[in-house]
């Protein structure tokens, strides 16, 4: 009797665990196709404060398991506010996750948490500690405080942290004070009285005091264009062309895969095509990029891809489904030895694909299995309606007729999160639903699978996990030693 | 000789039906056409701007004469033969379509027929307002004979003004989400739409382009109570069917089987539809267009049976190439049975009454209950309550 209750904790121990990082890979709380953004912070919300309350060791262990920014930054928020744990060694595991976790993070999520920190009220020495911690580590604090001036601001005076030199005069006084000697706090100051200082400001920052100096659009994208990021290129793309700027020039052979698969998803039909060759090189060079930092070699891979109505996603993750798709279709072309591809509403070339038309993802399936796949990757939100739920019953009778003996994997990858089973939606038993956000983690949720599909035990999940933070955390120790020192951050009072 | 493009009975002949999506508590089954001709085409015309739009049934507009008042969101050009084909999706190019006057603070579109020739080969009419007025107008004309119990101006004027109301498609917003998260089919030509699985509204066009771009006007449309009723219940179940394990033994006896399980969907969505489809129904011409006849009908019109109204375009052929029909309430049912007994009676109360196996004071009840109390004079009405109270 004991024994059946103790298999039954672990196993219920085991399916929180797998949904909660499932949910982790693929939520970000926001609008979903078929769910609205309240419904998913409700959901992931509940999820967090669950696992945190009843498996703390696993929880913050979930940072290093390749889970999306969002979910990171929820779950040091989450840890930072319930205070450090007693054992010291779990202490120590604790904050060095955490430490490298916000030091992981792109900046504007970083500093995105230490403002949250604030309005959550969350202040006790670690948080003040990991915040100081993380300001130390920055490699060029004043330009932090320029563009992040507000949020660097709101950690400074929550963490009662000092920073040295014309640092705190200038998240205090900021445009009002008569000079400063740091150049580029002085370009800050000018550029509130001078238009021509605008253009040596990052691009958010002159944005606002462009409007406060009513200098057309056109002009200033055209000035600021040398200061753009990456993303910020090509963010800008299309309303660039609306006012009538030209359109930054953008680098697709430094862009991540994913980014690059919405952004050729955004053009139309007819710049897709004509510049067809320039964009599938640049989607195969940027998946060879992903798989040189996380080799994965498959064999026969057949792909079965959602490009249905659904994968239009939302207004706050436009076409997000169809681009994780499109990337997919690049990375496991790129990583399989034979590759074949079947989309649910054929396409003849992928550059092309538009999210049209009924989720018929049975026909792909057959055909992908018909064609002696080693391993199926469906990459769908989980809702097949044409007919419904056939992928389930596909796939059982399939396992249980033709192929008992496993030969042929099947997985389903979910970009989409469903607020209302706390998990991405399933096709059933017979397949392993894994969360993802972008198509760089697929190689890492392939890895995942076999904890989802159920047959691996909680030992191994936790060995799975505990084998990622020991990685990780090298990698992170490996990162800092790189990176050069930056300006010291004291504090008010005298704790470590 | 009678027309064979008139529908006797309602056949989706040259459709087929897919599997549902559902939404909450609204089903909606997608209606495919795998041969499309394309001589037959849709367009929406925006009426929107105007609150409130009088349709003249005779008569110039602004004349004297019968008038439909409705809110009327958009009407339907239709055009036939291949010439026309390219220029119906300019249509709203054209100069706005009838008059707009100022009624206070309002403005009021008056419009000429719900069915009006624009052009050699084109057609502007009111969609789902055709059938309804075709409704409204049964037995408009009231008492032929002048019994006793009618008043004056039921026998002078008929039955006007006859009121129906109904529900606009915004008023469920599970109608509004349905409708936004639902994938068309590539050949899908038309929906039928279910709510807590009773059907509501059956809606086809010719060409799976003109669907596409109607597919929202649907939730302009109007429909019957129905839409609101069930209001509680959150979801209409997901249905699936299961495969049968016992009959693959290879992956082509799989496909086969999933063949089997859409033909089972569609048997079983043409079940579900069976109030609709292939029960008897009365029309009438209303318009030949070319080689196409457009009709409108009504079912039954018994109270113990799901009854619809709604119009139809049929082909030289017998297919259906235009369908919009609305699901009748209970009460429009009962008040139409009513009408249809009396007309059917020469308007006689003991004969009516008799044949409903009731009596004459209970029959006038019954009318006043129905709404049509209007219709009989005061003191017949206040004797038939009189007697009624003291239980006889």
């Amino acid at each position: 009797m004991a024994v059946a209750a103790e298999v039954r904790i672990e196993q219920v121990a085991r399916e929180d665990l797998v949904m909660f990082v499932n949910a982790c890979f693929s939520c970000t709380g926001q609008r979903e196709f078929y769910g609205d953004a309240r419904g998913q912070s409700v959901s992931i919300e509940f999820l967090h404060q669950y696992i945190l309350g009843n498996y703390r060791r696993l929880y913050r262990r979930t940072l290093a398991a390749g889970i999306n920014h969002f979910n990171q930054a929820q779950i040091i928020l989450n840890l930072l506010a319930v205070g450090s744990p007693a054992d010291p060694v779990e202490r120590q595991e604790e904050g060095s996750l955490i430490a490298a976790a916000l030091r992981g993070l792109p900046t504007q999520r970083a500093f995105r948490v230490l403002e949250s920190l604030r309005s959550r009220h969350i202040n006790n020495r670690r948080a003040r500690a990991i915040a100081r911690e993380y300001l130390a580590g920055r490699s060029n604090l004043p330009f932090d405080a320029v563009k992040y001036r507000a949020k660097l601001r709101a950690a400074v005076v929550h963490g009662h942290l000092k920073l040295d030199g014309e640092l705190g005069p200038f998240l205090f006084h900021g445009w009002k004070k008569r000079v400063y000697t740091q150049p580029l706090l002085e370009t800050f100051r000018k550029a509130h009285f001078a238009q021509e200082a605008l253009y040596e400001l990052p691009y958010t920052v002159a944005e606002g005091l462009a409007q406060k100096h009513g200098v057309p659009r056109d002009v200033f994208l055209q000035r600021i264009e040398p200061r753009l990021t990456q993303a910020e290129r090509l963010r800008l793309q299309e309303s660039a062309a609306r006012h009538g700027a030209v359109e930054p020039q953008v680098d697709l052979s430094r862009a991540p895969l994913t980014k690059l698969a919405l952004y050729v998803l955004s053009m139309k039909d007819e710049v897709r095509e004509a510049r067809r060759d320039e964009l599938h090189t640049a989607l195969e060079r940027a998946s060879a990029r992903v798989l040189a930092r996380a080799p994965a070699s498959l064999g026969r891979v057949a792909a079965v891809l959602d490009n249905s109505y659904s994968s239009s996603g939302s207004l706050q993750k436009r076409r997000r489904p169809l681009g994780v798709a499109l990337a997919s279709h690049y990375l496991l072309s790129a990583s399989a030895r034979e590759y074949r591809a079947f989309w649910t509403c054929p396409v003849e070339e992928p550059l092309l694909v538009t999210a049209r038309g009924q989720t018929d993802l049975a026909t792909p399936l057959l055909d992908a299995l018909a064609w002696g796949a080693e391993l199926v990757v469906i990459v769908s939100d989980g809702y097949d309606n044409d007919p419904p739920k056939a992928v389930a019953e596909l796939t059982r009778v399939f396992r249980e007729r033709l192929d008992p003996g496993r030969r042929t994997a099947l997985v389903h990858v979910n970009p989409v999160f469903d607020a209302e089973e706390y998990s991405p939606r399933s096709f059933g038993g017979a397949v392993a639903t894994v969360g993802v956000r972008d198509a760089e983690d697929v190689p890492t949720v392939l890895g995942f699978a076999r904890f989802a599909e159920g047959t691996a035990s909680l030992a191994e999940l936790e060995r799975y996990l505990s084998a990622r933070v020991v990685s990780w955390l090298e990698r992170d120790a490996h990162r800092i030693a790189s990176a050069a020192p930056g300006v010291s951050v004291s504090v008010e009072e005298g704790e470590a | 000789m009678t027309d064979t493009r008139l529908i006797q009975r309602l056949e989706p002949k040259g459709l087929r039906l897919a599997p549902s999506q559902v939404f909450g508590r609204i089903r909606l089954v997608p209606v495919l056409r795998d041969e499309v001709k394309g001589d037959l085409r849709f367009a929406r015309r925006d009426y929107s701007d105007a609150p409130l739009s009088v349709v003249a049934l005779e008569g110039a507009p602004t004349s004297r004469g019968l008038k439909y008042v409705s809110y009327i969101p958009h009407g339907m050009v239709v055009s036939w033969g291949n010439r026309q084909a390219e220029a119906v999706y300019g249509t709203r190019l054209q100069a706005p379509e009838g008059k707009k006057v100022k009624v206070g603070p309002f403005s009021v579109r008056l419009l000429h027929r719900m069915v009006h020739r624009e052009d050699r080969n084109q057609l502007r009419m009111l969609p789902l307002h055709l059938a309804m007025e075709g409704f409204l107008a049964l037995h408009f004309g009231g008492p032929d004979i002048a019994w006793a119990e009618y008043s004056r101006e039921a026998l002078s004027h008929g039955l006007s003004p006859r009121v129906e109301g109904v529900v606009p498609g915004w008023a469920s917003s599970a109608l509004d989400g349905a409708l936004r998260t639902f994938e068309v089919h590539e050949q899908q030509v038309g929906l039928l739409l279910f709510n807590a699985d009773e059907l509501l509204s059956a809606f086809v066009v010719a060409h799976p382009d003109d669907y596409r771009l109607l597919h929202r006007t649907l939730l302009e449309d109007f429909y019957g109570d129905l839409l609101l009723q069930y209001g509680y219940l959150l979801e209409a179940p997901e249905l699936g069917l299961p495969l049968d394990a016992k009959r693959v033994s290879s992956v082509e006896d799989l496909r086969t089987e999933v063949a089997r399980m859409r033909a089972d969907w569609a048997a079983f969505h043409g079940f579900m539809a069976g109030g609709l489809f292939g029960v008897e129904v009365t029309s009438r011409k209303v318009y030949e267009a070319g080689p196409f006849l457009l009709q409108h009908f009504h079912t039954s019109l018994v109270p113990s049976e799901e009854n619809h109204l709604g119009e139809a375009i049929v082909g030289p052929d017998g297919t259906l190439e235009y369908l919009k029909t609305y699901r009748l309430s209970a009460a429009q049912t009962r008040r139409a049975y009513l009408l249809q007994q009396l007309a059917a009676s020469s308007w006689n109360m003991e004969d009516t009454a008799e044949k409903l196996g009731s009596t004459r004071q209970e029959l006038l009840l019954r009318l006043h209950n129905a709404g049509f109390g209007y219709l009989l004079k005061d003191h017949v009405l206040e004797e038939a309550r009189r007697s009624k109270a003291r239980g006889s």
